[in-house]
């Protein structure tokens, strides 16, 4: 018996190494996840880009799903990002409300009018105040909110065309 | 008979090599691992004092100051409730730059202000450093046990 | 049209290699010429397709087609051509498509080159290798498909990493795949042995040769890697102990136990089990490196965008390979015999006492690799192993193995007596340990480190010396003549352990005597650093194809005699809108001088990095010495000679 088991030392021990992987890909170092899901989407009043004297909230989106997209016109992860929300308005499947995170008006306007607007709304969160309510990391971050105003996912980093296909959208549908 | 006495010499010299291999190991890891503190644990006299260890979170807007004729720096590292004023000597990464996440590795004097020795920010830019995001993450889990107000660090002392 | 191409030629290279699979392995079970045949011509399909998938890649990525996803977030249109190309490989799902396609290369190489083998243990081979392929065909088109559509198709794309836009970035990831992937040629020949319940001297003979050849592109592959990182990372570093270096360079360390080991299964039979285990093993740490790299368990300067999804695979992947071959080394083990004998005082238990400290080292290097992700897992916080770490453990787990590699060059295969060899040794000792303690000295600063380092250096140059010496005198030749008429596997051990000795001097000399300055230059200011006088001429603006830079100029004399004009620069690539810093490096073979640019720090003064390296292209010379080592050593006729011998009389 005894040299046998000798023998299968090496399989042991690759099997407890295995272990750790497995519990070492729950807790992806990168993933952070937020403490928001699943909790109301923290309430705001700013104005909107496209007429100061105007204000945005999210009470306004009751009743509806809708994504929150923090964005900026210095973010280069933005223009990339910028196709596939393009394409998300042209489906319509659901509303995308922009939150213009540490960005001057001016340059905003230009990258919206220069490559298109996807947004239903934009409100300016010049000083960012609203973005740490929302636990922002980095720009480019989307939320997912339900009809109800609470948050049900969030995307850290641009969404791509492969996350809208094969998270967001799925939820969406089972959302609405 | 002789075989026996070699195979046992074998196995002896193999087991005192592990031995020292270990022990070396243990050594080593006693010395060199560096822990990771946020700046709140900073704060709260957490983290150890004369020991080398990393902190993380936000580089706060508007602290970046420079010492004329030297390359000494001052930053703080924030991660939206507390900060922790940093001193680096040196050059610092491309990354490096306000509002943006980044990690210091260095020890903590008793005046509450940070040696760091070391500065790294990630190579990506659309990244943040993993310990700056843990940094972030606890803070925001405090600020959503404690209440909804959020204080943001004033700008300038 | 292409990537559909592409996409459907991985689709039908998973296909060939199904049948590679089922037709090699039922055909050797059944013993069944023809069905073998099948599998072998099967593997034939699947590598012009697989290559063809990688190419209608390669063709999206010369094309700017940035209605691809993958070629949409990894290029773009100002990127030059040859980045453009390089680019294929620079994000997760195009490595991948590397991966697999090198693999397909190696298989095509083993069904040419092996065709002296038993044809039931080539099948057996050639099945192997077909699993490992099915896995990665999967991963690729299941989990990281390198031809997905971005639909609607981005006006330009995001452009690659400005890091990885240097040609290193074209040599580099090819080169170290090769290494990587080249172990699974001798894991293949491992599980085929295993299978058919024999581990003969001639199956080390065979087996030696791939290993070889593998092992010789990751040491190129790495050394590449590690002077990428000493110019480009722009600080003057060359080995971070990052966990993706980790990751390449474990299987480094056991592929050289696998070669050591093989040496002396083949010359003795001994150490059967222990070969097969580590043959194993070296191709296990290439997986789990690809894991690792793959899946974001760890984090590095090296990750690419992850996604545990792709994590789960793999390593459901690797459990089923790594797991499903260390069962089969369970099951066949008690069977296989201990090989020749030998004493206390012998080439072979030299050799064995190295490959066991290889091993440690391996461990060593591995715990602190992957101790992070432990703690992180049984949720004890997270902390990080550091550089101090691994050369704390390193250095002092391989000094007696560079120690036993002299004694190993000289002692007998079997049996050998300590006095003799200590007789035939004591000059070597004696000088070495006197240029040692006095070499530093001379040079002015003296720490037990430097010492050591000159005295294991030192040691392999006289013992290789003392052995060829010994080999030239037996042969009544004139010298020269007497040196090529050596055997080249003998050849190619002296240039290879010349390489470990020319690569340890580098890296006492560099480690022990290097200058580092960090300093605030006005233009106009001069700093002085070991006997070389930096004079900071001034900053100017450049454009490149994808980039701004600003460019210093130094002018570095030395007794007034002017030296070099470095050029260092600080770009901000357009795209990602992400600064580099380019450092100018002047080589030489006794020191680099290097400078980078840090950030200008207000009145016109810059921040400034300044180093001078001695002996430090050593490094990636003793690197290269050593592959070279390992080309001579395949070269040896004596392999080939063997094998027309084995194709007559198998």
């Amino acid at each position: 018996m005894r040299p046998y088991l000798r023998y299968l030392l090496p399989l042991a021990i690759f099997l407890v190494l295995v272990g750790f992987f497995a519990a070492g890909l729950k807790l992806n170092p990168r993933e952070v996840p937020s403490p928001l899901i699943d909790k109301p989407a923290p309430a705001f009043d700013l104005p909107l880009l496209s007429d100061v004297g105007k204000k945005f909230s999210p009470e306004q989106m009751r009743g509806q799903v809708w994504v929150l997209n923090v964005w900026a016109s210095w973010c280069g992860a933005c223009r990339d990002e910028h196709p596939v929300l393009m394409a998300m308005s042209r489906q319509g499947a659901l509303a995308i409300v922009g939150l213009n995170y540490k960005d001057t008006n001016a340059e905003a306007a230009t990258v919206l009018k220069n490559s298109g607007n996807p947004y239903q709304f934009v409100a300016v969160d010049a000083d960012g105040r609203t973005g740490i309510d929302y636990g922002v990391y980095g720009v480019p971050e989307s939320y997912i909110i339900d009809k109800q105003g609470i948050i049900r996912y969030k995307q850290i980093g641009p969404m791509t065309a492969n996350v809208l296909r094969e998270k967001i959208m799925p939820l969406v549908k089972g959302l609405q | 008979m002789k075989a026996r006495h070699k195979r046992a010499a074998f196995i002896i010299a193999g087991l005192i090599a592990l031995a020292i291999a270990a022990m070396l190991v243990l050594n080593a890891f006693r010395s060199n691992l560096v822990f990771f503190y946020t700046p709140t644990q900073v704060v709260k006299g957490e983290a150890p004092q004369n020991t080398s260890f990393r902190i993380g979170g936000l580089v706060e807007q508007g602290s970046l100051r420079r010492t004329k004729n030297s390359l000494d720096i001052h930053f703080a590292v924030t991660d939206t409730i507390n900060r922790v004023e940093v001193i680096y000597s040196g050059i610092l990464p491309d990354l490096f730059k306000e509002d943006k996440g980044v990690v210091a590795q260095g020890k903590l004097d008793n005046n509450g202000l940070f040696h760091a020795d070391q500065v790294l920010a990630k190579h990506d830019e659309n990244y943040m450093p993993p310990e700056a995001a843990e940094a972030l993450k606890q803070a925001a889990e405090i600020n959503q046990k404690t209440s909804k107000s959020l204080v943001m660090p004033e700008a300038k002392p | 049209m292409i990537p559909e191409l592409g996409q459907f030629s991985l689709i039908l290279a998973l296909l060939l290699v199904m049948l590679q699979v089922g037709f090699s392995f039922i055909g050797a079970t059944h013993n069944n010429q023809l069905w073998m045949s099948v599998g072998t011509s099967a593997t034939r399909g699947q590598f012009i397709f697989t290559g063809m998938a990688f190419v209608c890649l390669a063709y999206a990525f010369y094309a700017n087609d940035f209605s691809v996803l993958y070629v949409a977030s990894n290029s773009n249109s100002a990127l030059p051509l040859e980045y453009r190309l390089a680019a294929v490989w620079g994000g997760h799902e195009g490595s991948i498509l590397l991966w697999t396609t090198t693999l397909s290369l190696w298989t095509i190489a083993v069904t040419l080159f092996s065709r002296h083998l038993p044809a039931v243990f080539r099948a057996r081979l050639i099945g192997t290798m077909g699993l490992i392929s099915i896995g990665f065909l999967m991963f690729c088109l299941f989990t990281s498909n390198p031809f997905d559509r971005l639909i609607p198709a981005a006006l330009d794309g995001r452009d690659l990493n400005p890091l990885l836009q240097d040609p290193g970035m074209v040599f580099h990831p090819p080169v170290l795949y090769m290494g990587y992937v080249g172990f699974s040629v001798a894991f293949g020949f491992a599980i085929a042995a295993l299978l058919g319940g024999e581990l003969t001297q001639q199956w080390a003979r065979w087996t030696r040769t791939w290993t070889t050849a593998a092992w010789i592109f990751l040491t190129v592959g790495i050394a590449f890697g590690s002077e990428w990182a000493y110019y480009e990372l722009g600080w003057g570093g060359w080995w971070f102990w990052d966990a993706v270096e980790n990751a390449s360079f474990m299987p480094w360390l056991v592929g050289t136990a696998l070669i050591h080991s093989l040496a002396v299964t083949e010359k003795r039979g001994a150490f059967k089990l222990w070969t097969v285990l580590l043959a194993i093993v070296a191709f296990s740490l290439s997986l789990l490196g690809t894991f690792l790299v793959r899946s974001g368990v760890l984090t590095s300067v090296h990750a690419f965008a992850t996604d545990p999804e792709r994590g789960l695979f793999i390593l459901i992947f690797l459990g089923l390979v790594i797991g499903g071959a260390l069962i089969l080394f369970a099951l066949r083990a008690p069977q296989v015999g201990l090989g020749g004998r030998f004493g206390m005082v012998s080439r072979e238990s030299f050799l064995l006492s190295n490959n066991v400290i290889m091993i440690a080292a391996t461990g060593a290097v591995m715990l602190g690799t992957l101790y992070p992700l432990f703690l992180d897992a049984l949720g004890m916080g997270k902390i990080s192993v550091g550089p101090p770490y691994f050369d704390a453990v390193f250095v002092p787990v391989m000094t007696p193995a560079i120690f036993l590699m002299g004694l190993a060059i000289f002692s007998k295969w079997k049996n050998d007596d300590l006095p003799t060899l200590a007789k035939r040794l004591k000059w070597a000792f004696a000088v070495s340990a006197a240029t040692a303690l006095l070499l530093p000295l001379v040079l002015g600063k003296w720490t037990p480190l430097i010492s050591l380092g000159v005295l294991m250096a030192l040691w392999i140059f006289t013992t290789a010396f003392v052995s060829l010496r010994q080999r030239l005198q037996q042969r009544q030749q004139g010298w020269l003549p007497a040196l090529f008429g050596l055997p080249r596997a003998y050849l190619g051990m002296i240039v290879a352990h010349l390489g470990v000795a020319v690569f340890i001097t580098g890296v006492t000399m560099v480690k022990g005597y290097e200058v580092e300055q960090d300093l605030r230059m006005s233009p106009g200011e001069s700093a002085q650093i070991g006997g070389y006088v930096f004079r900071f001429e001034g900053v100017s603006d450049a454009v490149g194809p994808n980039y701004i830079a600003a460019k210093g100029l130094f002018k570095v004399t030395r007794n007034d005699k002017l030296v070099a004009m470095l050029v260092p620069e600080k770009r901000t690539y357009m795209v990602q809108n992400m600064p580099m810093t380019e450092a100018a490096i002047q080589t030489g073979f006794f020191r680099d001088l290097y400078v980078s640019l840090g950030e200008p720090i207000g009145d016109d003064a810059w921040a400034v990095r300044i180093y001078i390296k001695p002996f430090v292209q050593w490094i990636w010379g003793g690197c290269l010495l050593m592959a070279a080592g390992g080309l001579l050593a395949i070269l040896d006729p004596r392999y080939r000679r063997r094998k027309k011998d084995e194709q007559i009389a198998p």
